[in-house]
């Protein structure tokens, strides 16, 4: 026996150690049933190299934010005038927005509908992966210390990212929805199919369990249904980018993902979810007219260039406001110095609607609501990890007041009612005649 | 590149000092972890297998190559989403064979170490799929193409960097 294991000595000790590996697998995949605790070898393993890593992004982000901020700001002028026009337009989409969200939260409430928002996350730094290609996983710079749990969602201002799989106490291991074995609770946006979204060897996502005889078509947007209990439901996942037959009854649907998988820096965790069932707040009195008002039809938005500059278009200036509402409010807070553009086009083609509610007395909603939360809660957390829109929203929804426009860009920028009543700071032109000369946009109020 | 038959008398035996053979693992693993943060595509590479497989073919001695493969494999388990041992498992069956591959073989030329290495990252795939599918449960699926793609680029890889490790090298 001795000469066998002697002459076999090299088979037999590498037979012993893979049997010992494989007794440990075995051992770990029994216990996976039960709640899963960290390993302490894995504890020790995670210290260890995350300390490296952090000293590492650090010091890369300092260099990097120094040739940013200090050596590389050519075109930082057109930049800057480029963002501002887009600030603008993004505005205007917003108060367009926040009308369609405000009547999906009233008709939420009237069917009390349970509704589950992001109640707070915690912003963290992506710090390290798996490093495998077979495996998709990243390390993140938040942990048990910041109240991060497993199971917890992880989004970008972008779109979802995946799921809090272990957590350390100074850092926590993210399962991407590009792994294999992820899988993530996701509907059509339009067609409102349900799925279940998984990823592929090579690093994609795919959407299954969608049937073959389903309409799918490229671009659509793809969304968290909510049916995993870790995503909100809304939340973007990304867009449709191939459709083919796939195996059996169902459709192969590829997912571009809305977050940047592969370029990650900073991600959300999100630590609290609030689950509540809207009622109908009886305290808040919304007359028959103010639903009337914000339900017709508002004013098309005109240009910019147009509303601003066209002869005989009114300009709001400080005591000259064109909408007789406007004249009555105390002036609000101006959202951010400058964005001249934005007020003149609030009171010369948006006022109709929201001055109506300004007057009224109704509430005037922060986009938040369940169209809307798609794609405004995520941008609209801020640094502390409170979604300030989300707030905003909840408390004129529930309370029934006009929303203050604080000095919050978000919480003002907004706020339809506020955008007509800033004092502006440009003088209106002299009307010029004009063959159609375009009457006052209070005067265009259809209500 | 003929991968050339010699007997062990003529193959010659390396070591390496403490800090190499304890650093260059190290370095591989953090490597392996923080580069595909800001490069994606750095994730094809799987540097600890290469360093495996260097470490086996130099030493040529198949206990210290299954050890080195184990503990490297199982560093990496650590740092991974998945059970621990399923890298250690792959791992431990590379180094054993690099090992005794580079008793029998000569390996050290270029031609040699590419087509050693692509076989070896075929290897190291197969048993890793094999282990998680069949004793893990996952549902992992295997890409052929994107397999042949990583082995080439490893094969590549490890080349120029065992290159670079055979300066560590120390007689016997």
């Amino acid at each position: 026996m001795e000469s066998v294991l002697g002459r076999y000595r090299n088979l037999t000790i590498l037979v012993g150690v893979l049997f010992l590996q494989v007794l440990g697998l075995a051992v770990q995949v029994k216990r996976s049933g039960d709640a899963e605790s960290t390993r302490l070898i894995r504890i020790w393993a995670v210290d260890s190299i995350t300390p490296f890593e952090r000293v590492l992004v650090w010091a890369q982000n300092g260099s990097s934010s120094l040739w940013h901020n200090y050596f590389f700001l050519r075109g930082v002028r057109a930049e800057n005038r480029q963002l501002k026009q887009q600030i603008e337009q993004m505005r205007l989409d917003q108060v367009r927005l926040s009308e369609d969200a405000e009547q999906a939260h009233r008709l939420q409430r009237l069917l009390a509908f349970k509704e589950q928002t992001i109640a707070k996350t915690v912003p963290a730094q992506v710090i390290g992966s798996s490093g495998s290609d077979l495996s998709r996983s990243i390390y993140i710079d938040k942990g048990s210390n910041e109240g991060i749990a497993p199971d917890m969602a992880v989004i970008t201002a972008g779109g979802i990212v995946g799921k809090v799989l272990r957590v350390f106490p100074a850092t926590s291991l993210v399962l991407m929805i590009n792994d294999q074995t992820s899988g993530v609770g996701a509907m059509l946006e339009k067609s409102r199919l349900q799925g279940v979204l998984k990823g592929t060897p090579d690093g994609a996502v795919i959407l299954e369990r969608v049937m073959s005889d389903e309409k799918v078509s490229p671009g659509d947007t793809v969304l968290s249904s909510g049916g995993d209990q870790i995503f909100p439901k809304g939340l973007p996942v990304g867009a449709v980018s191939e459709v083919s037959p796939g195996r059996e009854m169902f459709l192969n649907i590829r997912v571009r993902p809305a977050a940047d998988l592969s370029r990650l820096e900073e991600v959300l965790v999100v630590t609290e979810k609030q689950e509540q069932t809207a009622v109908v707040d009886s305290g808040a009195r919304v007359r028959a007219a103010d639903i009337l008002a914000q339900r017709l039809p508002s004013v098309p938005d005109k240009p910019v260039a147009a509303a601003v500059g066209a002869p005989g278009s009114k300009v709001a200036a400080p005591g000259q406001s064109t909408s007789p509402v406007a004249k009555t409010q105390t002036p609000v807070r101006s959202a951010k110095p400058g964005a001249v553009g934005v007020q003149q086009v609030a009171a010369s083609s948006t006022a109709a609607a929201s001055t109506a509610k300004v007057a009224s007395g109704a509430a005037t909603v922060a986009p938040a609501g369940a169209n809307a939360a798609s794609t405004s809660r995520a941008p609209g957390v801020d640094g502390s990890g409170q979604p300030k829109a989300s707030q905003a929203s909840k408390k004129t929804v529930l309370s029934g007041e006009p929303a203050a426009s604080g000095g919050s860009p978000n919480a003002a920028g907004s706020n339809a009612a506020s955008l007509p009543a800033k004092p502006s700071t440009v003088q209106p032109k002299p009307p010029v005649s004009q063959p159609n000369p375009q009457p006052p946009a209070a005067d265009e109020d259809p209500h | 590149m003929p991968i050339t038959y010699t007997s062990g008398e003529q193959i010659e035996v390396y070591r390496f000092s403490i800090p190499v053979t304890v650093g260059v693992p190290l370095l591989a693993l953090f490597l392996q972890a923080f580069v595909p943060r800001r490069f994606p595509f750095f994730s094809i590479f799987d540097l600890p297998l290469l360093v495996t497989i260097f470490f086996g073919m130099a030493r040529r001695n198949p206990i210290s190559g299954l050890f080195t493969g184990a503990a490297i494999g199982l560093a990496q388990d650590m740092l991974g989403a998945y059970p621990i041992g399923i890298y250690g498992i792959a791992k431990t069956v590379v180094g054993y064979f690099a090992s005794s591959l580079g008793a029998k073989l000569d390996v050290e030329n270029a031609g040699a170490r590419f087509l050693v290495t692509l076989g070896f990252y075929l290897v190291h795939a197969a048993v890793y799929f094999t282990v998680a599918r069949g004793m893990v449960n996952m549902t992992l699926n295997w890409s052929w193409s994107r397999g042949i793609i990583a082995g080439l680029a490893n094969a590549f890889l490890g080349v120029g960097l065992y290159f670079l490790l055979d300066k560590f090298k120390q007689r016997t």
